[in-house]
């Protein structure tokens, strides 16, 4: 099977073309990326704003205990009944997969920029407020960087998250490397079922490990312990125990 | 509703499906995370790689895993034990780092107390770390357990039966109903889980309610 696998992908009309691995590939991280920076922009503000002011906090942990008992499938099929008759042509399943996408990556984000600001330590802030910083000052210039870490973890999990759901999305119509998977199962094409699988596993940890790399050159090193000549401290091995769910979203 | 009531034995036997199918991998999953955990804690050297290893099988997509693991393994594509073994897996990714931090957070003194007063490396594991990592462990057991749930529903998208199944089967009909009961029930089965952890824990952490002596 697994020399079936390498002579599918091997074959290069499979690369070529408007349904061939390039441009699911594209597609596949074009939704991606859309998803997390709108679900970005709508959580990281209202994550930072919560763990500033300490209001709306129970909002937080509810929503995204919540969130994570949701299954996606089930979410993006209702999504899709519900929200399709009001659109007409392709809009009709990419608008309500693409909300599902957006709302999906909203919780990690959100926790992760609420507990990354709600855990600095109590002593910086007050430290950047001896020295005379406003509240936007202490927010911007101490907990920001502070909370990067989790900022980022929680990026990566709504990133896992999303690029697993819009393979699911690949049921409802969405193009992208789910496709591979929902046609080959439905024509009982396993090589190409199998390569699917195996590319968008590829494609997951692939992004991962990009957004690893960001994670480590965006984090200051003063948080990390990054020196030269100083051995490596794990950044993910220092966030530990105090937030065991900012990093474990994962849902389709 | 009516569809619902008209259904109910169906959907009481998929509830019963998915409870096997998403409660047996928790029960496994946390049985092998507990010496991959405690190696992590006890060789310094391995907890780097047993936490980004786990992580590694954590970012493989459920539908790409449910389909890679038959050909892998060289089982039955509809055989539910791809599911089981796939959601295993999912289990000890989260599960090795939170027993290792579990038993990190046993304060050191306890550790010596306990050699001091003579419990040899196994014992003392047994009789004292685990039991005071139970509160660390199971809040990874509880984020394991609902999200499990969920993500068991993505085996309907390769035929094996579940409340999953409820999904496609509406959403190939075009009818919302069965996808409400389908989405409603995961929901309940996640609580459902979540209390019966949170119950376990209860009974297993006695010295936490302890502790209020009157000052």
């Amino acid at each position: 099977m697994i020399g079936r696998i390498f002579a599918w992908l091997a074959d290069g009309a499979h690369w070529q073309g408007s349904d061939g691995i390039l441009t699911r590939l594209i597609e596949h991280l074009a939704y991606s990326l859309v998803a997390v920076v709108i679900a970005a922009l709508i959580a990281i503000p209202l994550g930072l704003f919560i763990g500033h002011t300490g209001r709306g906090r129970f909002l937080v942990v509810n929503l995204t205990g919540a969130a994570r008992a949701i299954p996606s499938l089930g979410l993006l099929f209702l999504a899709v009944l519900w929200l399709g008759p009001k659109f007409s042509g392709d809009i009709a399943f990419l608008a309500p997969a693409g909300l599902v996408l957006v709302v999906l990556a909203i919780p990690p984000i959100l926790s992760g920029a609420y507990a990354g600001v709600e855990g600095v330590d109590p002593q910086a802030r007050d430290a950047a407020k001896g020295m005379g910083m406003r509240g936007t000052e202490v927010l911007r210039q101490v907990e920001v960087p502070c909370a990067l870490p989790l900022i980022m973890s929680g990026i990566r999990s709504a990133t896992l998250q999303v690029i697993a759901t819009a393979t699911i999305a690949a049921v409802v119509g969405l193009g992208g490397l789910g496709r591979f998977l929902i046609d080959g199962l439905a024509v009982r094409d396993t090589p190409q079922t199998a390569s699917g699988a195996v590319l968008v596993a590829l494609l997951a940890l692939a992004v991962d490990m990009v957004l690893a790399l960001v994670q480590r050159s965006v984090v200051s090193r003063g948080l990390t312990g990054r020196y030269a000549g100083v051995p490596v401290v794990d950044v993910d091995a220092r966030e530990g125990v105090t937030q065991p769910t900012a990093a474990m979203e994962h849902g389709a | 509703m009516s569809w619902f009531l008209d259904h109910l034995g169906d959907v009481l036997d998929l509830t019963v499906r998915h409870i096997y199918l998403a409660g047996v991998p928790l029960i496994l999953g946390l049985l092998i995370a507990l010496p991959l955990g405690w190696l992590a804690r006890r060789y310094k050297a391995l907890y780097p790689v047993l936490i980004i290893g786990t992580g590694l099988l954590y970012t493989i997509p459920s539908l790409a895993l449910f389909i890679m693991l038959p050909l892998l393994l060289g089982t039955k594509v509809l055989n539910p034990n791809n599911v089981i073994i796939a959601m295993t897996i999912y289990t000890v990714a989260l599960l090795v780092r939170t027993v290792a931090d579990g038993l990190g957070s046993v304060p050191e003194a306890v550790n010596q107390s306990a050699t001091a007063m003579g419990y040899q490396r196994g014992r003392r594991f047994v009789s004292v770390e685990l039991p005071l990592a139970v509160p660390v462990i199971s809040a990874g057991l509880r984020v394991a357990a609902v999200s499990n749930v969920s993500i068991v529903s993505v085996a309907a998208l390769i035929g094996v039966a579940q409340l999953g199944s409820l999904f496609t089967d509406g959403f190939s009909r075009d009818f919302m109903d069965p996808i409400i009961v389908g989405v409603i029930a995961c929901v309940l089965l996640a609580l459902l889980f979540d209390a019966t952890i949170l119950a376990l824990t209860r009974l297993a952490t006695p010295w936490l309610r302890a502790v209020k002596a009157p000052s």
